[in-house]
C-alpha cells in the first residue's frame, strides 16, 4: 500500500529516545551509580566498584531488556488483535487473554500442591510457566475465536473477555481457599506484573517468544493491510482469511502469554500503545505500524518501570498498576479527544 | 453475442445458486446462463431477497454455486488460485471499509495487493495504474484524505477505484448506488458506463435503480419470481418482462416512458 509521506524522521527520533529511556532506565534506581561508570559496564570498560557491575548486568542490564521486549511484544499483539478483530478496543488484556493466562499460571503454581513435593517443584519450572500461561492464552483466544467466528457483534467478543476475567477470578480464589500461604504469594506477586528478577536465561526464553511472534506479524503485514478493508474485500484480493486468522491467534498467544508468564499480567500497553502510535504516524499501513509501535511500546514500557522502582528508594510499586494509571487516563483522553478511536 | 465468441469473459451455464443449509440446499435462483464479453456494463435487478446479491457472490466465489459453471475466460470459476482469480475479478462492496483511518491513496493502492510481492511493495507499474485509477475515477484531489472524511459519493468513487487499480477484466459491483441521491446515483453508473467502454472492461453491478439501468446498461440480468432473464433492455421492455419484476398491484410497468408507475 502506498503512504504518503516518510516516517524516516520520526523513526530516527524514536531510536532516539528508545536509547535514552534505556540507559535512562539503568541509571535510576535504589543505589546511585555515576552514568559513566554505568556506561562503562555496558560496553566492557573499568567500572570502579565491583558491586555496581553486578548490579546493572545482573539486576538493572536483564530489567531493562525484559521491558523493551514486554513493550515490544505487548504492543504488536494490541495491534495485531484490533486489527484481527476489527475493534480499536481489543488487546490481550481487554480480550480475556492475560485472564487466559492467568488462568493457566494459576491453576499451575496453585495447583501444584495437590501434586505434592517433587512433581510441583517440577511443574513450577521457568519453562511450564510459559507453557500454562501460553496454553491458558491460547484456550481463551480459540474461544474468543469462535465466538467472533458466530457473531458479528464485536461487543459481544469484548463481554466473553470480560466472562473469562470473571471465571479467572473465580477459579483463581476457589484453588486459593485450598492452597497453602507460600504458593498463594506466589500468584498473588505474580498477578502484580514484575520485569525484575528475571535470569539472563529467562531473559534469552522471552526474546525468543517476542523476536519470533514480531517476525511472524511482519511476515502477514500485506495480509494485515487487505484485512483493513474488511473480509470480503481481503478474500476478493487472494487473501487466505482461515489461514490468516489462525496464525494471527497463534502469534497473538505466543507473545501475549510468553510475556504473562514472564511478567505477570500486564495491563493497557497492548490496548493503548497502537493508539497513541496512531497520535504521530498517521498510516494505517502495517509495514509502518508494526515497527512504529514496536518502539512506542519498548519506550513507554521502559518509562512505567523508571516510575515503578521510585528512583532513589527502595520501593517498588507493582508495574502493573503502573501501566493501568498510566494507560487507562490515555485511552480515555483518546476517546473524549477524538471522539472516537480510529484504526 | 455468439459473433464475438472469442472475447466471452464472464459466462455460466445452467447456473443455480442458494445456501446449503443443514447440508440440503436451498436454491433461491436456477437455470442462469449468460456470456458476457469485454468491455459491456450489465445490470442486474430484482425485487429484494430474490437473490442478486446471492448471484453475485456466487459469480466472485465468494460462495459455492448449487448447480451449472460458471467460467472466467474459458475456465472453471472454482479452478483458479485464490490469488489467480483476484487477479481477472475484483469487487465493489457495500460494506464500508473497516479501518476509516485509511487515506483515499492508502485504500486504492491495495488493489494492487494480487500484483505485488509478499511484502506488498509497490513497483513503478503499480503506482501509476494507482494514479491512473484515480484519474479514472476523478477522484486525484482527494487522494491524501481519510475515507472518514469522505461523502458518500465520494467513497463510493473511492471503491471503485480501488476495484480498477486491481486491474482485473472483470469488476462486480453490489448496489454502487444505494444511500445516493438521484444526481450522484447518474452520476456513478455513467462513470461505470465509460469505465466499460474506455478499459473494455465486463462491469456488473446490482441495482435498485431500473430506470437508469434501461438507460446505461448493454444488457439486463432480470431476476423474477419466474426466472431469470438476460437480454438488452430494450428487448426487456418489448417482451413486457418488467412487469414480472414485481407484484402487481402497487405499480406498474409503462413501457412507453421505460418507468414504474404507481397504480391509483
Amino acid at each position: 500500500m502506498d503512504t504518503s509521506r516518510s516516517y524516516k524522521a520520526i523513526f530516527i527520533l524514536l531510536i532516539v529516545v528508545l536509547a535514552a529511556t534505556f540507559i535512562l532506565n539503568i541509571s535510576l534506581g535504589s543505589v546511585g551509580i555515576p552514568l559513566k561508570d554505568i556506561l562503562a559496564s555496558i560496553f566492557g570498560g573499568e567500572v570502579s566498584k565491583a558491586s555496581w557491575d553486578y548490579i546493572i548486568i545482573d539486576y538493572r542490564l536483564p530489567k531493562a531488556i525484559t521491558a523493551v521486549l514486554v513493550g515490544s511484544g505487548l504492543a504488536i499483539s494490541g495491534l495485531l488483535m484490533q486489527t484481527l478483530f476489527r475493534n480499536p478496543l481489543a488487546g490481550p488484556f481487554v480480550l480475556g487473554l492475560s485472564s487466559g493466562a492467568s488462568l493457566g499460571v494459576a491453576v499451575l503454581i496453585l495447583g501444584a500442591g495437590a501434586f505434592g513435593g517433587a512433581i510441583g517443584g517440577l511443574l513450577t519450572s521457568e519453562w511450564s510457566l510459559v507453557i500454562a500461561s501460553a496454553l491458558g492464552s491460547f484456550i481463551v483466544l480459540l474461544a474468543v475465536l469462535a465466538v467472533t467466528l458466530r457473531i458479528k457483534d464485536t461487543m459481544a467478543i469484548l463481554i466473553i473477555g470480560l466472562m473469562f476475567g470473571s471465571v479467572t477470578a473465580a477459579v483463581v480464589a476457589v484453588l486459593s481457599y485450598f492452597s497453602d500461604a507460600e504458593q498463594l504469594q506466589q500468584y498473588v506477586f505474580w498477578s502484580f506484573g514484575s520485569l525484575g528478577n528475571q535470569s539472563w536465561s529467562g531473559v534469552l526464553i522471552l526474546s525468543v517468544c517476542t523476536v519470533a511472534g514480531i517476525a511472524i506479524s511482519f511476515l502477514v503485514s500485506k495480509s494485515l493491510n487487505a484485512l483493513l478493508l474488511g473480509e470480503n474485500y481481503a478474500k476478493s484480493m487472494g487473501v487466505r482469511i482461515k489461514r490468516t486468522t489462525v496464525v494471527l491467534i497463534i502469534t497473538t498467544s505466543i507473545l501475549a502469554g510468553g510475556i504473562t508468564a514472564f511478567a505477570g499480567p500486564i495491563a493497557f500497553i497492548g490496548l493503548a500503545v497502537p493508539h497513541i502510535t496512531r497520535q504521530w504516524i498517521t498510516t494505517s499501513n502495517h509495514r509502518i505500524l508494526i515497527p512504529a509501535v514496536l518502539l512506542f511500546g519498548s519506550i513507554i514500557m521502559l518509562i512505567c518501570d523508571v516510575v515503578a522502582q521510585l528512583p532513589f528508594s527502595e520501593y517498588t510499586l507493582p508495574i502493573n498498576a503502573i501501566t493501568s494509571l498510566i494507560g487507562a487516563p490515555v485511552v480515555i483522553w483518546l476517546l473524549v479527544r477524538k471522539r472516537k478511536l480510529l484504526f | 453475442m455468439t459473433s464475438e465468441k472469442e472475447h466471452i469473459i464472464l459466462q455460466s451455464e445452467g447456473l443455480s445458486i442458494g445456501y446449503f443449509s443443514k447440508k440440503k440446499p436451498q436454491v433461491i435462483a436456477s437455470e442462469i446462463s449468460f456470456n458476457f464479453s469485454e468491455g459491456i456494463l450489465i445490470s442486474l435487478v430484482g425485487a429484494n431477497g430474490i437473490g442478486k446479491s446471492t448471484l453475485l457472490r456466487t459469480l466472485s466465489g465468494m460462495q459455492k454455486a448449487i448447480g451449472g459453471n460458471v467460467l472466467i475466460h474459458d475456465k472453471q470459476l472454482r479452478s483458479y488460485h485464490p490469488i489467480e482469480l483476484a487477479t481477472l475479478l475484483s469487487v465493489v462492496l457495500t460494506e464500508a471499509p473497516t479501518s476509516k483511518n485509511l487515506s483515499v491513496l492508502e485504500f486504492v493502492s491495495l488493489g494492487r495487493q494480487p500484483h505485488t510481492n509478499w511484502m506488498g511493495n509497490l513497483s513503478v507499474t503499480d503506482k501509476e495504474k494507482v494514479l491512473r485509477s484515480l484519474t479514472q475515477t476523478d477522484i486525484v484531489d482527494l487522494k491524501h484524505r481519510h475515507c472518514f472524511e469522505l461523502s458518500d459519493g465520494q467513497m463510493q468513487r473511492v471503491a471503485i477505484a480501488r476495484a480498477l487499480a486491481q486491474d482485473t477484466s472483470i469488476i462486480l459491483l453490489d448496489e454502487p448506488t444505494t444511500h445516493l441521491d438521484l444526481y450522484h446515483r447518474a452520476n456513478i453508473l455513467k462513470l461505470l458506463k465509460k469505465l466499460a467502454q474506455d478499459t473494455r472492461k465486463t462491469i456488473l453491478f446490482s441495482t435498485h435503480e431500473i430506470d437508469l439501468a434501461i438507460q446505461l446498461s448493454d444488457q439486463m440480468i432480470l431476476m423474477t419470481e419466474q426466472g431469470t432473464l438476460i437480454d438488452a433492455p430494450k428487448q426487456l421492455i418489448k417482451n413486457g418482462h418488467f412487469n414480472d419484476l414485481f407484484p402487481a398491484d402497487t405499480i406498474f410497468f409503462d413501457s412507453d416512458t421505460g418507468r414504474f408507475t404507481i397504480k391509483n
